[in-house]
Formats: structure tokens, sequence, C-alpha cells
């Protein structure tokens, strides 16, 4: 059924978008911890999309293929009365950019919103589909 | 006699599975607009129309998307090259070569997706779905009416 696989398409896109959401969610929670005991700050995350073939080949969904972790040294801080602070008075916190974090926080909630209205319009469409001859 | 009153029905319903078909695929675009390396398709409505009537419809005139840059009706720019095989359009059994979207600004993802222009065809596809239902439904009354006799 050509037009219902559109539910399966945006369907797969906005949960993609929302686990964009939620990884970028946890990277803005984190964006201050200080590293722990071991010396390992959290460390940003960015998911990794990827085109997944529905059906026929004209139509094409999108799968998180992966979480990856970024490679950014992580921040130092001097502030010698942190109780983590090193020997030289700096404190390890993660490696999270929270600017670039809210730009993508946009950028997934506008790309959610543009796949509702897609399927909203379907739904409108197959509504008056199903009304055809009445 | 009722193979007259249904042609135009035929025909509209064609183009109705057309339609849905390039909604589909805009929304496989739309879907995939952070997707590094997908590239936007795009159906030539017009070429796929003309597939799906057996040509009856055209003046003979069938515009293929790339030909204004000179290549030829496969997509090809060169003889040597190997023809596209291009998706076949779902129920009509015609085969209607799929045209890639033309970057309109390069992404350095590889990404070939506008959304700008996807969301504007779209509602532009959406429209024409339901005029198409419209005369669907209006030639249906009509003949309705013609058998009813009242």
């Amino acid at each position: 059924m050509s037009m219902f696989s559109i539910f399966n398409i945006s369907g797969s896109a906005i949960s993609a978008q929302s686990q964009r959401l939620n990884v970028v969610a946890s990277n803005l929670a984190n964006a201050d911890a200080v590293a722990g005991p071991d010396g390992q700050g959290y460390k940003g995350r960015q998911v990794v999309f990827e085109t997944t073939p529905m059906g026929s080949d004209a139509s094409s969904g999108v799968r998180v293929s992966a979480i990856k972790e970024s490679n950014e040294p992580l921040r130092k801080v001097h502030n010698p009365s942190h109780p983590s602070a090193d020997a030289d008075g700096y404190v390890t916190q993660s490696n999270v950019n929270p600017v670039e974090e809210m730009v993508n926080m946009i950028s997934a909630s506008r790309s959610y919103q543009n796949n509702v209205e897609v399927m909203n319009t379907a739904k409108t469409l197959l509504l008056k589909t199903l009304q055809m001859g009445q | 006699m009722f193979a007259n009153m249904t042609s135009g029905l035929d025909f509209q319903s064609k183009a109705l599975v057309l339609r849905a078909e390039r909604q589909r695929l805009i929304a496989s675009n739309i879907a995939n607009a952070d997707t590094p390396g997908y590239v936007a398709r795009d159906l030539n409505f017009k070429e796929a129309m003309n597939n799906a009537t057996g040509g009856g419809l055209s003046n003979g005139l069938s515009l293929s998307p790339s030909s204004a840059q000179g290549s030829d009706s496969n997509g090809m720019t060169n003889a040597k090259h190997i023809a596209l095989s291009g998706g076949t359009i779902g129920t009509l059994g015609s085969s209607s070569s799929l045209a890639y979207a033309e970057q309109s600004q390069p992404s350095l993802d590889g990404n070939s997706v506008d959304l700008d222009r996807e969301r504007a065809n779209f509602v532009d596809n959406s429209v024409r779905y339901e005029a198409t239902l419209r005369f669907i439904n209006g030639q249906s009354k009509t003949i309705l009416s013609a058998i009813q006799g009242q």
C-alpha cells in the first residue's frame, strides 16, 4: 500500500530524531559534570543517521546506526577551591559544548515537527480517499 | 458504452496512484533530511503519467528531467554509459525513471535534500492529490445521476 508506508517512513524519522533529542538532553545534563576519581569526564555523544530501505526501492526511512562519543579533549577549568581539583588547581569537566548542543536540539525538534506534519497530511489525504464517491 | 463513461475515471485513478507515489517519495526525502550522504529523489510527473496512460495524453512532447543539460532520456551524457535501471511505479506496472533532485545548496555531508523545496513540493502534491480526488468524486456523481435519471 503506497500511501500507508508514509507512516512507516515518517515514523522511523520521528523515532530517530527523538533518539537524537535524547542524546542532546543527556549531553546538556552532563555539560558541567566533573570527572570522577579516574580522571575520565563525560564525553559528548552524537547519533549517526543512516538511510534504511522500506519496501520498494523508492521509499527509504532513516535509522540511528551508531552513537559515537566525541574525541575532543576534556575541558579543564581553574578552580583550586573545588574538591575535585588536581594538584595544579584544575578541575576536569565534560567536553560538551552547550551552544552546539542547543543548535542540535533545535534542528532535531524542527525535523521532528516536519515529520509529524507529513504524517498528519498523509492521514488527512487517506481519510479523504476513504470518503471517495460519497 | 460503459467504457466511455468510466474512461475519465480510469485516467484520474492513474493520476491518483502516481500522486500517492510522489507523496511517498517526498516523505522519504523529508525523513532523511539529516542523513549524511542521502540523495533526494523525485518523480517527473508528466513522464510518469505519459507512461501510465500509454502516451495517449500529451501531444508528443516528453521532457526528461535531465534533457536540458544535454543528456538523453536515460539521464546519460555519453552513449557508453550504463543506463539507470530506474524504479518501477507501483501498481501501474509501467517503468518510469526516478530523477535525482538537483542540489541547490551543496552541503558538506553529501545530503542533497532541500527541506524548503521538499515541504513546498509536499504541500503542492497534497493539494493536487485532493484535486484529483474531487475530480473523481464529481465524475462518479455525474455517472450516478445519469444512471438514476432523476
